[in-house]
């Protein structure tokens, strides 16, 4: 699981969450692996961003670097910036851990790459 | 490369996907044909819209991945897959790492039931292979592109029974996007069930572009 994806996942569909948002991350195992860099691609995405929530993640799982904790001015035309953000939302994946829901402390796995992110009929 | 051989390439590139090992007939669990996959991710990317390359790309119930894998490996930035069934990601991932491909995701999830709003008009483009709904989950085509139409604030490109057409067109006016066919394909399905009597079904299907 990217970054990226995990910057829009939510448990909102949960009965009695409210917002759901951010979901917290443990991981056990994370994997960097080099992803072809589209400068324009990643100024386009940079506005839809929650960015504090980038920045927590990112340093919650190790893998900050020097990640500006703020978004700079002018970012479309700086690309050292934004190969940084590149890095951060699309070569770092989160292999094995789990999401935690903000207000009920529900587990989502993460295995083999991907969320399970499926509720049971109860908890809908 | 030549827009040609980029066709064969593709469909190459398809025909090495692993599919399903015990098809789940509930979720009319169908691979999409490598012939069929690589002509619709060539008129999407390569002859007509380039809707792919550079794309954040989103494969509703995604199955085992092809059209995942071709989106892939026709650059888009990020591909991510959502699917419900856990036996159909075990295979998806073993794809993904057998093309070698870093630039694709998957999420588990209900596709109909909680798919977050945080995702509404995020993607450039929603690519789908839907189930085509049966006598026990008719219209459940309909309940994919709607939410197809949700996720992209760009382009939908999908695939529907061609007997229903009219009710398709009228269903996506209905939800303010404007549909298109694009071709009209003979989706000859492997008698990949049980209960089905004869070698293989030819069903017509017909290509749709929809614009948000």
């Amino acid at each position: 699981m990217k970054l990226l994806t995990h910057n829009m996942l939510t448990s909102k569909c949960m009965k009695g969450v409210t917002v759901g948002y951010p979901l917290g991350i443990n991981v056990s195992d994370v994997r960097v692996s080099e992803v072809d860099f589209n400068p324009e691609f990643v100024a386009k995405i940079i506005p839809k961003l929650d960015w504090p929530v980038l920045y927590n993640a990112a340093e919650s799982i190790g893998q900050l670097e020097d990640l500006p904790k703020e978004v700079i001015d002018n970012f479309e035309n700086d690309r050292e910036f934004l190969k940084k953000v590149h890095h951060v939302l699309l070569e770092v994946d989160i292999i094995n851990g789990e999401l935690i829901c903000p207000e009920t402390g529900r587990k989502f796995p993460i295995n083999n790459g991907i969320p399970n992110m499926l509720l049971n009929e109860d908890e809908i | 490369m030549f827009p040609c051989l980029k066709l064969k390439y593709l469909e190459e590139r398809l025909q090495c996907i692993s599919e399903f090992e015990k098809p789940k007939i509930l979720l009319e669990q169908y691979v999409t044909p490598s012939h069929l996959g690589s002509h619709m991710l060539y008129t999407i990317q390569v002859s007509q819209y380039g809707d792919i390359d550079g794309k954040l790309v989103a494969d509703l119930g995604s199955g085992c991945g092809a059209l995942s894998v071709g989106a892939g490996v026709l650059d888009a930035s990020l591909v991510i897959g959502f699917e419900i069934d856990s036996d159909a990601l075990d295979i998806f991932t073993e794809n993904i790492i057998d093309h070698e491909l870093t630039n694709v995701d998957a999420v588990q999830c209900d596709v109909l039931k909680h798919l977050p709003n945080r995702f509404d008009k995020t993607f450039d483009t929603v690519l789908m292979n839907p189930p085509f709904g049966t006598k026990h989950n008719a219209g459940i085509d309909m309940k994919f592109l709607e939410t197809a139409l949700r996720l992209s604030k760009n382009s939908v490109y999908s695939l529907h029974k061609t007997s229903t057409r009219n009710h398709v067109l009228k269903y996506a006016e209905s939800l303010g996007a404007k549909g298109e066919v694009l071709a009209e394909l003979h989706y000859d399905l492997p008698s990949t069930y049980k209960f089905h009597k004869k070698h293989s079904v030819d069903i017509e299907v017909d290509f749709y572009r929809f614009i948000i």
